[in-house]
């Protein structure tokens, strides 16, 4: 089903991909304490993500960039959601939380970033990832094949023996294999990562990486990745969304972006990284330090650490333009700048 | 030499069973002045020659030597000078700041301890020229750490290790726990003290692309056993051990265009 969108300067995403989750205006309060008062996470964001295209999202914290990934699968209960989320024609905003529930697993699934608080030590690995199954009504030696299945995909060596292990006998790798078992035993259309590499050491986020690669071509599966490491996000998604202050800033093409950053807030995350492959004297550092969301600047959350601004960045919030194929919420891009 | 490690051995006790060796024979020297880098995965014992050399913990056997003190066993006097010229700075600035005490009591607290100024005047007026130096506004001295940011609570911390002037500071993962963009102004802080005030830094970090901004010298560690050591350009130039090798390898590069040929390296390795 195509979807029609009032909305200006939406993604030109990558024709190569039919859309599969677009969000249009999608906004995100929390609230505060019990007095109705509440603070605006997530403003206003559309962003679209086509069938098994492997998206990152970068920011720091407090960019709203969890908050994002969450909206999609609404797990946050006190969270107030508005706009649209359309999930293969559904607005997922109007099911029902039952609804919903059919949704959660089987169609958007997500890993996070501690394996070992995400496991339960209780049970053991081949429960665990048949638990979702189990949940939809699967038998119980059906549920227990498919998990064994899956496992055997991730990689888990001797996966059959494994199934009665619990998470303890398991390295931090090997974790994370089982953690992205549970996700995928389900068969979803798009996965979620919130930072799933972050807690692991270099050679074995590369492993972690290796295996979602694989596992997203094999399956034609979606990949969300959110991520703050800048050095992943080159190697693993093909377009990057970079998220300031609960916006997204700029979107495009991962190769384009790094080589040609248009806002300067991408330009400057991409300078303030040391290389592994570069000497440097001194290395570049934005000034400042994200706003708290309670105390957004007015206009362009950015303008008091950006060295570009002028007079209309204090005072107009920048519209999400189209520049090159590219969106970019910056004043800098407006043809009609003055 | 400033500081000498000679074959610690270091093993933390895992009853029921026998106690767990994570450091076996390790040697190192720092010199005034040097910035050393020491670098492993989890697990790899660096924290814990971090413990050591801060007198934190004691191996069990070899000795560590500072500036004609025996650390091990140092006690009364030495070992004041000891923890005076040797300061640390913590990976995270959320827990390792007294939530109660002010920016001016915290970074205050070593010239106290020390009796190195006497009168709170004059305490202040050292305290404001190291929030100076810092990058810190001296004003905000009788706020709490939870006023301010990661960065700059990071700023605080090592504001109150520098004020007693150390020789020596020890980073375990100081920026580890920052944003990005705030990463920058730390590491390019840090590399400033030393420079300015010709301070030895050990920096603990598993993160190898900021090791190699900062530090001069490099250890490499590999469940407690040093497997490399080098200056920056032997390290990361000419890697001679095979852990090195695959460490420095699998760490990420922000250009998409290296991402993707190691990925295509690497998935032809292994169905070869």
């Amino acid at each position: 089903m195509q979807i029609v969108h009032p909305m200006p300067a939406m993604p030109e995403p990558t024709p190569k991909y039919a859309p599969l989750v677009t969000t249009s205006g999608l906004t995100v309060d929390m609230p505060l304490g019990r007095d109705g008062n509440s603070v605006r996470i997530v403003d206003n964001i559309d962003f679209s993500i086509g069938v098994g295209e492997r998206v990152a999202l970068v920011g720091e914290s407090g960019s709203g960039k969890s908050l994002t990934a969450r909206a999609l699968m609404r797990l946050d209960r006190l969270a107030r959601l508005s706009g649209r989320i359309d999930f293969d024609g559904q607005d997922l905003l109007k099911l029902s939380e039952r609804e919903m529930t059919r949704y959660r697993g089987s169609a958007i699934a997500m890993v996070f970033q501690d394996p070992m608080s995400f496991l339960d030590p209780l049970m053991t690995i081949g429960d665990q990832v048949a638990e979702t199954l189990r949940i939809r009504g699967v038998g119980k030696a059906e549920a227990r094949k498919r998990a064994l299945a899956v496992l055997d995909e991730l990689g888990v060596d001797r996966a059959a023996e494994r199934l009665d292990a619990y998470p303890h006998e398991f390295s931090g790798g090997m974790r994370q294999r089982v953690v992205l078992a549970m996700a995928l035993v389900g068969e979803p259309r798009l996965l979620i990562a919130d930072e799933p590499t972050t807690a692991l050491d270099v050679r074995v986020q590369d492993q972690v990486l290796d295996l979602l690669d694989d596992v997203s071509a094999r399956r034609g599966l979606a990949v969300l990745f959110i991520t703050h490491d800048l050095g992943v996000v080159a190697g693993f998604a093909e377009r990057v969304m970079v998220m300031y202050s609960g916006r997204i800033v700029e979107d495009g093409e991962v190769e384009q972006v790094f080589a040609h950053p248009r806002h300067p807030y991408t330009r400057g995350l991409i300078k303030a990284v040391p290389r592994i492959d570069q000497d440097l004297h001194k290395l570049y550092a934005i000034p400042g330090a994200p706003p708290p969301p309670l105390a957004r600047p007015s206009g362009c959350p950015f303008h008091p650490r950006c060295s570009e601004s002028f007079d209309r960045c204090v005072s107009e919030l920048p519209a999400v333009l189209n520049v090159g194929g590219e969106r970019v919420a910056c004043h800098l891009h407006d043809p009609l700048r003055v | 030499m400033l500081l000498k490690i000679d074959r610690i051995c270091k093993s933390y006790a895992a009853f029921p069973n026998p106690p767990t060796r994570v450091l076996h024979e390790v040697s190192l020297s720092i010199n005034h002045g040097e910035a050393l880098g020491l670098v492993g995965e989890s697990g790899s014992g660096k924290s814990t020659i971090a413990k050591c050399l801060l007198a934190l913990t004691k191996p069990e056997e070899g000795s560590i030597t500072y500036d004609g003190i025996d650390v091990i066993h140092a006690k009364g006097e030495d070992l004041r000078r000891f923890r005076r010229e040797v300061q640390m700075v913590f990976q995270d600035p959320y827990g390792s700041l007294n939530p109660r005490m002010t920016a001016e009591e915290l970074i205050g607290e070593g010239l106290l301890v020390h009796k190195l100024e006497n009168g709170a005047q004059a305490r202040r007026t050292r305290v404001a020229e190291m929030m100076e130096m810092v990058g810190l506004n001296p004003d905000d001295m009788d706020r709490y750490p939870r006023s301010f940011s990661g960065g700059q609570r990071q700023r605080i911390a090592i504001a109150r290790a520098l004020v007693i002037r150390p020789r020596i500071l020890v980073c375990d993962e100081p920026v580890a726990a920052l944003d990005v963009s705030v990463q920058a102004q730390v590491i390019n802080l840090l590399q400033d003290m030393q420079r300015k005030l010709n301070l030895a830094i050990v920096f603990v970090a598993h993160d190898l692309a900021v090791v190699r901004h900062l530090c001069e010298n490099i250890v490499v560690l590999h469940k407690g056993v040093v497997v490399e050591r080098g200056t920056r350009e032997e390290i990361f130039g000419n890697p001679q051990n095979a852990y090195t090798q695959a460490l420095l390898a699998a760490v990420p590069v922000p250009d998409p265009a290296i991402g993707r040929a190691r990925r295509a390296q690497r998935l032809a390795q292994t169905t070869n």
